[in-house]
């Protein structure tokens, strides 16, 4: 028997040996098919940064024509849901106990200081704790501020004239739908729990149960031990990132701009990335205890927020930029997020995918090493 | 039975502590984390990458320009010449606006006419290109009005004066770390509890607890209190690091606080023995703590406001004990709430607590295998 006809022998006996574990214990194929399956949806429809219907208390002193009509921009709106106070005090008192996550408030002399010195004020109070909201609060007030300009302006029987006009084009995603940023990027951190899980918990048991050191006094070599172990994982994971692509196109409607084989490619390669990690830590910890928290520590966490999923990179201090560079999902992110919006942007793909590259090639690396030594 | 409770509780908190390198997952990471993501979590845009397109280089375009380059918000990181290294600056992500001035802009500006101004903005992230566009917005509008008043233009006819209250500022840290502090208490005490049943099931010696004298609520206590304790001190550690490390102002009673985090580490307990004891192997113990916590952080609000979810997805975060939590540290750190204004988040992490702790007593008896 020739060696690479017994090295293909051990191969498929250890993938076999894997297959048949995967098919008799239903939880890693439910973690593969249906935890997919299920977090998107969850957080498909759960994340979004898009408010509407934000409740807004609005405070008319003095109601009139002009005040009224100030009010009436925002009744409009799709994405306000005003609701009148007769004073200040009572909206304020609605603000503190969070019914209204903002107030907007026309004083008496609004309509007078209009039509006479031109500078009438608007008071606007914001809920500040979830600064985010409120600077998205913030816009759409303005929003509705200008709009009424215009028909003030227009209803006085001249145009708004504005020194500069700003006429903003919004590329990849006109309508800023976060819907359509956040869903790709589900996809990278959902991955990433799903790789890490399926391998660490797996082979974390072999270490615990001793099998591990029952298969490595058999012929078979660390290598392909290693393949052998992956390979199964690796169909499974694969079934899972398609299918969660899949939804994210079908059900969550976000358009596939960049070609449907570069993205298999790169979740391929981000895939093997996800499992070695799996793998490393399984192997670094040995048991189910330790391995299964050191999993949820460094994987799904810093997926969510140290990958720019939701948290913008290039905001975060340069220190935490740097430790980002760590978090394969940060490239993933990138690739997944450009490949559906913005298209086949080679020089983001190629960039990220060979971060990828380089580490699965590190994982690997210490991990055979990693594995010969840990027999003692 | 006091005594039994101590002997359990004791046992319990050993068989954590014993091991080195458990002991560290329970302190290191944690710490790490709260370092990270204090930083990490951020929704502010600053030095936003932005790139010029200069076509009119008249004296009103520079002033416009002047602006942007002295804004905080933006970083000016390329000036364009021609019409084509506008698409592959913000395909290839180098700037996520191009600011584009028309060839007319000063002729249309001084002859008191509107100079139109273009920003393309990358909505691949589309928070980020909304906040972006709001900054750009703002100071547009300054400039608006330095500029009617230079020039004897008509202003606009009102103002908004707008007053955040709570955060002035709206800095976004404000926000983030006291919900960190929620994060990773859950993370802990679910990490701490979740195996605590399995791992002696798995080992066959949670049979061996059955039959010793000890009740059903005393084996239920005793094994809640190493979580209670973990809970409680990695939240102080980490609301400690918060007001004196990040300079989070907390506003409101300490003793409002703790009612709060002691209800929750009670309902984070419950849920974590009752995950672990229907699981009969540590592996489904971990995966059902993993289960539960993934959508338990998503379903918060801690990153994404929970009124921008669709009705259904809302009545599911009534589940949630860290749904309640987030509000009552947000309200206590930086509205400075009362116990009576935080009461509707009290109960329900309450009732949680209650049910899932009953449950899990129940299941310690009548799941068996």
């Amino acid at each position: 028997m020739s060696a690479r006809s017994g090295a293909w022998m051990r191969l498929r006996g250890m993938v076999r040996k894997e297959s048949l574990q995967i098919l008799r214990d239903p939880s890693s194929i439910a973690i593969a098919f249906i935890m997919p399956v299920l977090l998107l949806l969850l957080f498909g429809y759960g994340v979004s940064l898009d408010a509407q219907h934000i409740p807004l208390a609005v405070v008319i002193e003095a109601p009139d024509t002009y005040s009224t009509g100030f009010a009436a921009t925002f009744a409009q709106s799709e994405y306000f849901h005003p609701q009148r106070f007769d004073s200040v005090q009572e909206a304020e008192q609605a603000l503190r106990e969070r019914r209204v996550d903002g107030i907007v408030w026309l004083r008496s002399d609004f309509s007078r200081r209009l039509l006479a010195a031109g500078d009438a004020p608007i008071g606007v109070i914001l809920n500040g704790v979830d600064a985010n909201q409120a600077r998205i609060t913030q816009g759409y007030i303005q929003g509705a501020w200008q709009r009424w300009l215009h028909a003030y302006a227009v209803a006085q029987g001249r145009e708004l004239n504005l020194p500069v006009a700003i006429e903003p084009r919004i590329w990849f995603n006109p309508a800023l739908r976060s819907r359509n940023f956040l869903v790709p990027g589900l996809v990278a951190v959902i991955m990433t729990l799903i790789g890490a899980l399926l391998t660490a918990l797996v082979v974390a048991r072999e270490w615990e149960r001793g099998t591990m050191e029952a298969l490595m006094v058999t012929p078979i070599r660390i290598g392909e031990l290693l393949l052998g172990k992956l390979l199964p994982y690796f169909v499974l994971g694969m079934g899972g990132m398609l299918l969660s692509v899949a939804m994210a196109r079908w059900q969550f409607g976000v358009p596939l701009n960049g070609s449907f084989w570069l993205l298999l490619l790169t979740s391929a390669l981000f895939m093997l990335v996800a499992l070695g990690m799996g793998l490393l830590i399984s192997t670094v910890a040995r048991n189910q205890f330790v391995a299964g928290q050191i999993a949820i520590l460094i994987t799904f966490l810093p997926a969510f927020i140290l990958s720019g999923f939701i948290f913008d990179i290039g905001s975060m201090p340069a220190p935490i930029q740097f430790i980002t560079h760590v978090v394969p999902a940060r490239y993933f992110v990138a690739i997944l997020q450009t490949l559906f919006l913005a298209g086949d942007v080679w020089v983001v793909v190629l960039a990220n995918a060979a971060a990828l590259l380089l580490m699965m090639l590190i994982f690997f690396a210490v991990l055979s090493r990693l594995a010969r030594k840990r027999l003692e | 039975m006091l005594q039994h409770i101590l002997a359990l509780a004791l046992k319990e908190l050993l068989a954590l502590l014993r091991d080195k390198r458990s002991r560290f997952v329970l302190i290191g990471p944690p710490v790490i984390q709260l370092l990270v993501f204090s930083f990490a979590a951020t929704y502010d845009l600053q030095h936003a990458p932005i790139a010029v397109y200069d076509q009119d280089r008249g004296a009103a375009a520079r002033e416009l320009i002047a602006r942007f380059v002295g804004s905080p918000n933006f970083q000016v990181v390329a000036w364009i010449e021609h019409e084509a290294q506008i698409a592959p600056l913000i395909d290839e992500r180098q700037a996520l606006v191009v600011l584009r001035i028309g060839p007319r802009f000063s002729q249309e500006i001084l002859s008191g006419g509107s100079g139109s101004v273009q920003a393309i903005l990358d909505g691949r992230n589309s928070n980020t290109a909304m906040l972006a566009l709001n900054y750009v917005q703002s100071i547009v509008s300054d400039f608006n009005d330095a500029w009617a008043l230079q020039h004897g233009r008509n202003g606009s006819p009102s103002r908004l004066e707008i007053r955040p209250w709570y955060n002035a500022n709206l800095e976004s840290r404000w926000f983030v770390v006291p919900g960190i502090v929620g994060l990773l208490t859950l993370v802990v005490t679910l990490i701490v509890t979740a195996l605590s049943v399995a791992r002696e099931r798995e080992a066959g010696t949670f049979d061996q607890l059955l039959v010793t004298p000890l009740r059903p609520v005393e084996i239920l206590i005793g094994k809640s209190i190493p979580g209670l304790l973990v809970g409680l001190f990695q939240g102080s550690l980490i609301v400690v690091v918060a007001v004196y490390g990040f300079g989070i102002p907390l506003r409101g009673s300490v003793g409002a606080l703790y009612l709060g985090m002691a209800l929750f580490l009670l309902s984070a307990v419950g849920i974590g023995l009752m995950i672990s004891s229907l699981a009969v192997t540590q592996q489904q113990g971990l995966l059902g703590a993993f289960l539960f916590l993934v959508p338990a952080v998503i379903l918060s609000g801690f990153a994404t406001p929970i009124a921008n979810m669709p009705q259904a997805v809302q009545w599911l975060t009534y589940l949630n004990p860290l749904r309640y939590f987030l509000i009552v540290l947000r309200g206590v750190f930086l509205q400075g709430d009362s116990y009576t204004l935080l009461l509707d988040q009290y109960w329900p992490m309450a009732l949680i607590g209650l049910f899932s702790l009953t449950m899990a007593g129940w299941l310690f008896r009548h799941r068996m295998y």
